[in-house]
């Protein structure tokens, strides 16, 4: 099956700065991923790139089995809400809707008009008088009219307020249930994204620190805490992604595939949260020496 | 007008589809689900929550392995199983033997935050076990 986003050794650099490096990944169709990483992780560049505004210095990256931004039908199968849902504040929301209907080829008009009226948005108004959850739904109404099958959104929540974010989720989770698209859309927050993402992306300083389903990556991670031990002495079957020591206490973060037996530990399951927050860390001091290989080490 | 709503304890720490199937087991043990009522769509579900469709159907797929709810394709899932409605008296028995245990922990010198810590630790561990 043709992955929704592919890439492979993908790296954009501005001047002499690698914005995204060495960027591997292969997402499926049919999923909501969560893109999560720092300000600054590459989220925003590998949007670009997958959306086909940026070329990339190095690698190769498929949307849909084309190369973004190959041609009119390339651009018709992806939608993208860049950050901060921009619309054109001098036009009326009427003038937004009428835009969409000549400039896509499958407009879906009955889709954009059932969703204005549900918003309850007064068609002659201005989208610059909009408030800041109006004008986000109003582009996400725009994006998905278009009919694509892969919908990129970035950022689309980090502006609005709780009530604005939630109704804003909603909307979009309703989307996926009704039609057939691909969703992927970026945070920083991992909270945001938590209820309505399946399939996670971290993104730390340009690379991927972790990727996958996130009922499979929730089942194969463990924290482990018992009494103080060398990370380098774990079996060869637990992967260290997270140490940190008290005097007498060790709390390890681990990927494994099967049971933890060792009755030394107590094993809890982590959240979410914790998982991102681990591989966050190990990005971050792990760089010169990987503690995943002290792991492997006999 | 659906008959149950679920609702999220993000807190917890059990996974969302998780919590809705044992909403379901809790208002069918209450009698507040019957054979025969249909559960929220996945839509409906997902409008209400904001989640991931997949976490419904998984969730409701989950059920209907269990034989409790069927699905009928364009009607909707429906109640079809029951679960045994919990016995008053066996509740209280296990009130009176955890009145017990909390007693004593509170002689042997526990704190309340040490007592649900241990209570805590346990239902995950009890859970854990259940999902592998």
């Amino acid at each position: 099956m043709t992955a929704a986003l592919e890439a492979s050794r993908l790296g954009k650099r501005y001047g002499g700065k690698w914005a995204l490096s060495d960027c591997s990944l292969s997402i499926p169709t049919g999923r909501v991923v969560g893109l999560v990483g720092p300000n600054g992780a590459g989220k925003s560049t590998l949007l670009h790139l997958a959306v086909g505004l940026l070329a990339p210095s190095a690698g190769t990256i498929s949307v849909l089995g084309a190369r973004p931004g190959s041609g009119p039908e390339a651009l018709a199968r992806v939608g993208f809400l860049a950050q901060d849902s921009p619309t054109y504040d001098r036009l009326t929301v009427a003038a937004h809707l009428q835009m969409g209907r000549w400039l896509n080829p499958a407009w879906d008009d009955e889709f954009a008009s059932s969703r204005i009226s549900e918003l309850e948005l007064d068609v002659r108004q201005r989208a610059g008088t909009l408030s800041g959850g109006q004008r986000a739904q109003l582009a996400l109404t725009l994006a998905v009219a278009k009919r694509p099958e892969l919908l990129l959104l970035d950022e689309p929540v980090a502006s609005l307020d709780p009530l604005a974010r939630r109704e804003f989720l909603s909307t979009l989770m309703e989307i996926v249930a009704s039609r057939q698209v691909s969703v992927v859309l970026s945070s920083h927050l991992i909270a945001d994204l938590e209820r309505v993402c399946d399939y996670l992306v971290l993104l730390v300083s340009g690379r991927v620190a972790v990727s996958g389903d996130v009922d499979s990556l929730l089942a194969s991670h463990r924290r482990l805490s018992g009494p103080r031990r060398d990370p380098s002495t774990m079996p060869g079957n637990l992967m260290v992604i997270e140490a940190s020591h008290a005097v007498r206490q060790s709390t390890i973060v681990v990927r494994t595939d099967g049971p933890i037996i060792d009755p030394a530990w107590t094993v809890t399951p982590l959240t979410l949260d914790d998982l991102v927050l681990a591989y966050m860390r190990q990005a971050r001091d792990g760089a010169g020496a990987p503690v995943s290989r002290l792991a492997m080490a006999p | 007008m659906e008959v149950i709503e679920f609702h999220l304890d993000p807190s917890s720490g059990v996974a969302t589809y998780l919590q809705l199937v044992q909403q379901v087991h809790q208002a069918l043990q209450l009698g507040l689900l019957e054979p025969g009522d249909r559960l929220p769509t996945a839509a409906q579900v997902v409008a209400s929550l904001a989640i991931n469709p997949n976490t419904v159907l998984k969730a409701y797929r989950d059920l209907e392995r269990e034989g409790l709810v069927r699905a009928r394709p364009g009607l909707g899932t429906f109640v079809v199983g029951q679960l045994p409605r919990t016995d008053p008296a066996a509740q209280e028995k296990f009130r009176r033997s955890m009145s017990t245990w909390l007693r004593s922990a509170r002689e042997a010198g526990l704190a309340i935050e040490e007592i649900e810590a241990i209570y805590r630790t346990a239902v995950r561990n009890c859970l854990t076990e259940g999902v592998a």
